[in-house]
């Protein structure tokens, strides 16, 4: 139990402020037994690196509805490389069009999820991630 | 429980609405169905009951449950306005001359991220923002390009923004007046509503004293300088939009609104002079009977609020006039053109519900910015429902409906009960600073996300009906090219501008912040000496501090 | 931060993750931190190593109700320590913000961080949140390995937020030498920290949102709550201060209470006296820990199925203890 605990961070980089859909994936992450780190608004990527860093998490979900992700995101992401966490899992939501995602995902993003994703999915990617079977 | 009170129809047929129709004459000489059937302008029971008088009344008059004007739709439709911002000045200035060219009847500006938490486009959080989600406005000259070849005095303009709506506002007079416009026949609408931006919008800066403060000096000003100016849209639309009930929706909005009453009382104003200024903004959802019902109940619980409470005379202090925006959050990125059917539905309840303004949303919204193709489907909802469907001939057709007039009933009734709770806080202030209503918003979320999760709640083309299909719409996107513009446009500003000058205002707008005086006329000075937005903030930002939330 | 390297030794091995503490690496802390709290096998050890490198930081316990702007107030006092107040110079910050996990899915939510926005990009100052984890009084004894993990990395003041709720955050901030209990002007009369039962545990008592209507009022029944304890004649009265840390406002002020506080501790012996009650607690637990882990393993009876004769009322809890100790 508390040694599998899966630790997330919930963060919205950029500056809108719709955190809905982050708040209720945190809810449902902890629902499904995992510790969610949650930041709130407007977190640049640097915020977002050094809290993953200091929290020792496992996996990031990031929320975006503005359009920066494309600007945001690699830049999170250049940053966990250089600060040694190549292996927390980097998940993003929002509104992300659908020709966005191969560069999010080359960039090193483990998912993308979009608008009507069912957070059962995003409990069950994360836990598919961390190699943890989901119970039942 | 009482007999028929034929004299009550004949007071409300000479005291409001003869008067109503010789200054507004209806669209039409007459109204009639394809069988020939005339439609009457409003239909009565054949008796009312003296309860049935003080709770459904007559339209255009207390307690406006039938709407805040007599003839409504028959004298003039709403007001078709679709929110708008592209990028730059040049692109949203297109854009609105194109609606303008396609029948709409008002603008509605979109601002960028950074221009509504009042950053220039150089800030570091500005990155990748700039341009994104509405025009980036930092100067008086960006607000003139804005509306280039657009006379401001002959078009109404609503401007979402909030935090910062004094500096938009003082840029928007600034351009008007360089066009050679008179402000005081300026017309529009600034959103100006901070307090939900701490319950649902995220868009704050300030903390809420020092906001309410900004909040009623613009009360204050437009009332000597700006009359035809609405100066708050206070707006449950974000409150839905983040997950809220249509009862919470109505309760957190007028509990605000109360807020905002109170606030300007105090500093001073007499309720009638500045109540008739207020203006709000709710949103349609799915639930068509509901949401008629909600917006009729909001009407009437907000006439009570204002005679009981605040002791107001004016009807027009007592009327909720209100625009309307369908609920984005249910479109959906599977199956996007069904979309254009939800719209359609949340829409006719705007109207059934007796909104004064309409934006409807485009059915690709859930997947980008709209194109241009899907603005233009969105605008033509509005004008077969307006022309075609025969909703607004006949003023609020589904009065005496058992099922709306209950379901009005109980909205209202459940509303109240918040507003109670709210009141034990000490006001929406203080039940924000709690984070009331942000928890009970979150939970009617998170219940919602359930329901569908467990196919509870059904939506189409999402958890059943699916077809499997994956979306794919033609989506906009912005030319990162924008932000360097941009920025090379603000670089430009700062040196053709006089330094001096510039450095001196900041200092007495820093200064003035921590006095007491209204802030309006110098910060109009600022922007007419080109100081920018984030400078502006910034001055302000320093005196006051940052609001950091509640957890 | 009091940052040194030891010797390099040998070039090519690579460093421990005590030398990395040591040397002020971050992300060795934060492993280290999550080691204790998955009771890693490795990690006493590491404490163990760390010990001497510890024992220097000032610690301060900061607990309150909720909605009392607690996490707020710890974010307005780092800013002081880091920034320096007008007696003592900048200090480093370490903040433990220890939040309740859900009894029934055994998750958290763990939020004080949307308050300590300000603190970002400075390396001065390192934030963990910690979830309690239903540690059934193990949670006071993760905190005080991880305090101790901070204390080692070199952070010279460091911060203990915790719920003034529940019994094991009372027994947190009870270990720490400073308690801070916060108080704010409320919905009612009520003064939540006598509620909780947590007044009497206060070195420093606080009453944010100073701003806000009622503040006063409060105020005045905190100093008339101390006023009726009578005054303790060792030396240290309880201090009842104003802050408004959304502002700012008196928290340069409360900073410098809590190095008065601990100048007291150190000049009255008091500070010593509570090291040694807090060592002997802890020795006191990690005994009784010890032991019940040496019983277990030498595997001579079966927990359960004793249990399961208590249950069944076929022998007594003492002579089932008797017996398993056989």
């Amino acid at each position: 139990m508390t040694a599998t605990m899966i630790r997330v961070l919930i963060a919205k980089p950029g500056l809108d402020g719709h955190d809905r859909g982050a708040k209720v994936v945190a809810r449902a992450l902890r629902d499904a037994g995992m510790e969610v780190i949650y930041t709130g608004l407007r977190q640049t990527p640097e915020m977002i690196a050094d809290a993953a860093l200091q929290e020792d998490v496992d996996v990031i979900g990031l929320s975006i509805l503005s359009g920066a992700h494309g600007t945001l995101i690699p830049r999170v992401m250049r940053l966990l490389r250089e600060k040694g966490l190549e292996r927390v899992k980097v998940f993003v939501g929002g509104i992300i069009p659908d020709s966005d995602i191969p560069d999010l995902k080359a960039s090193g993003v483990a998912g993308v999820y979009g608008p009507g994703t069912p957070t059962a999915d995003v409990v069950k990617a994360i836990r598919d991630a961390q190699g943890t079977p989901q119970p039942g | 429980m009482t007999e028929k009170k034929p004299e009550a129809r004949q007071r409300w047929e000479a005291d409001i609405l003869q008067p109503a129709l010789k200054k507004f004459p209806e669209r039409k000489g007459e109204f009639q169905t394809s069988s020939r059937i005339p439609l009457e302008r409003v239909y009565f029971p054949a008796a009312m009951t003296a309860e049935e008088l003080e709770t459904i009344g007559f339209p255009g008059q207390y307690p406006f449950t039938r709407g805040v004007q007599p003839t409504m739709y028959r004298g003039r439709l709403w007001t078709m306005r679709q929110y708008a911002g592209y990028a730059t000045a040049e692109e949203s200035n297109a854009r609105y001359r194109f609606l303008l060219s396609q029948g709409q009847t008002g603008l509605s500006v979109a601002f960028d991220l950074p221009t509504q938490i009042g950053y220039d486009p150089d800030h570091e959080l500005a990155t990748g923002e700039t341009g994104k989600v509405g025009v980036s406005i930092f100067s008086v000259e960006e607000m003139e390009r804005l509306f280039a070849d657009i006379p401001l005095e002959k078009v109404s303009t609503s401007m979402t923004i909030n935090a910062p709506a004094a500096v938009l506002l003082a840029m928007y007079i600034a351009a008007a007046k360089r066009q050679g416009a008179d402000p005081a026949r300026l017309r529009g609408t600034i959103q100006n509503d901070i307090l939900k931006e701490y319950i649902a919008r995220g868009t704050y800066i300030y903390a809420p004293q020092p906001s309410m403060r900004l909040v009623t000096d613009i009360f204050a000003w437009c009332r000597e300088n700006l009359p035809e100016w609405n100066t708050i849209s206070i707006s449950g639309y974000h409150i839905r939009e983040a997950g809220s009930t249509a009862v919470q929706e109505v309760a957190f909005t007028l509990a605000n609104a109360i807020a905002y009453v109170d606030a300007a009382q105090r500093a001073g104003m007499a309720v009638d002079s500045f109540a008739p200024q207020l203006a709000f903004f709710f949103s349609a959802h799915n639930h068509f009977l509901e949401e008629v019902a909600k917006f009729r109940a909001a009407r009437r619980l907000w006439a009570r609020i204002m005679r009981e409470r605040f002791h107001a005379s004016d009807p027009r202090s007592q009327m909720l006039r209100f625009h309307t925006q369908t609920c984005g959050s249910t479109l959906t990125a599977q199956q996007p053109e069904n979309n254009v059917a939800r719209v359609t539905v949340q829409a006719l309840a705007a109207v059934l519900g007796g909104t004064q303004s309409l934006h409807t949303n485009s059915m690709d919204e859930a997947l980008s910015l709209p194109t241009e193709k899907a603005v233009q489907v969105a605008l033509r909802t509005q004008q077969i429902l307006a022309h075609e469907s025969g909703a607004a001939d006949t003023v609020d057709p589904l009065a005496g409906s058992y099922a709306v007039e209950a379901l009005t009933d109980e909205i209202q009734k459940k509303a109240e009960e918040y507003i109670r709770r709210i009141d034990q806080f000490g006001g929406a202030i203080a039940a924000i600073e709690h984070g009331f209503p942000q928890a009970e918003i979150h939970e009617a979320a998170y219940r919602a996300q359930q329901a569908v999760e467990t196919g509870k709640q059904i939506v189409v083309g999402v958890n059943e009906f699916t077809s499997g299909e994956p979306p794919a719409l033609e989506t906009l996107r912005v030319d990162p090219a924008v932000e360097e513009r941009q920025k090379e446009r603000l670089r430009a500003l700062r040196h053709k501008r006089d330094g001096s000058r510039a450095a001196e205002l900041i200092g007495r707008l820093e200064t003035a912040a921590r006095g007491g005086d209204n802030l309006m006329p110098l910060i109009l000075t600022c922007v007419e000496n080109d100081l920018t937005l984030g400078e502006i903030c910034g001055a302000l930002r320093a005196a006051w501090g940052e609001y950091r939330p509640e957890g | 931060m009091r940052r040194e390297r030891r010797s390099p030794g040998n070039p090519l091995r690579m460093p421990t993750l005590t030398e990395r503490i040591a040397a002020g690496d971050r992300r060795a802390l934060a492993t280290l931190i999550s080691r204790i709290e998955k009771h890693d096998p490795e990690a006493p050890a590491i404490l163990g190593a760390l010990h001497e490198r510890t024992g220097r930081a000032m610690v301060v316990g900061i607990t309150g109700a909720p909605g009392t702007g607690k996490s707020t107030l710890v974010a307005a006092l780092a800013g002081a320590f880091r920034r320096g107040t007008a007696g003592h110079p900048p200090r480093t910050v370490g903040i433990l913000a220890v939040d309740p996990t859900s009894p029934f899915s055994g998750g958290a939510i763990l939020g004080d961080r949307i308050r300590m926005r300000d603190l970002a990009g400075d390396e001065g100052v390192f934030i963990r949140s910690m979830a309690s984890r239903g540690r059934l009084g193990g949670l006071s004894h993760a905190t005080d390995s991880a305090v101790r993990a901070l204390d080692a990395a070199g952070f010279e003041t460091i911060l203990i937020e915790t719920v003034g709720v529940g019994q094991d955050e009372v027994d947190i901030a009870r270990q720490t030498p400073t308690v801070i209990v916060v108080e704010s002007p409320g919905t009612g009369d009520d003064i939540q920290a006598l509620k909780a039962g947590i007044l009497e545990i206060a070195d420093i008592l606080v009453v944010n949102k100073a701003d806000m209507p009622g503040a006063d009022t409060t105020f005045e029944s905190l100093c008339a709550m101390l006023g009726l304890g009578g005054g303790e004649g060792d030396g240290w009265k309880t201090p009842v201060m104003k802050t408004t840390a959304a502002t700012g406002e008196g928290v340069d002020a409360l900073a410098e209470a809590i190095h008065r506080h601990r100048a007291y501790l150190r000049e009255s012996g008091e500070g010593r006296r509570r090291e040694r009650e807090r060592a002997e607690a802890d020795l006191r637990e990690r005994l009784r820990e010890r032991l019940f882990e040496r019983w277990r393993q030498s595997g001579r009876m079966d927990l359960a199925e004793m249990a399961r004769k208590v249950a069944a009322r076929e022998c007594s809890p003492e002579e089932a203890v008797e017996e398993l100790l056989k």
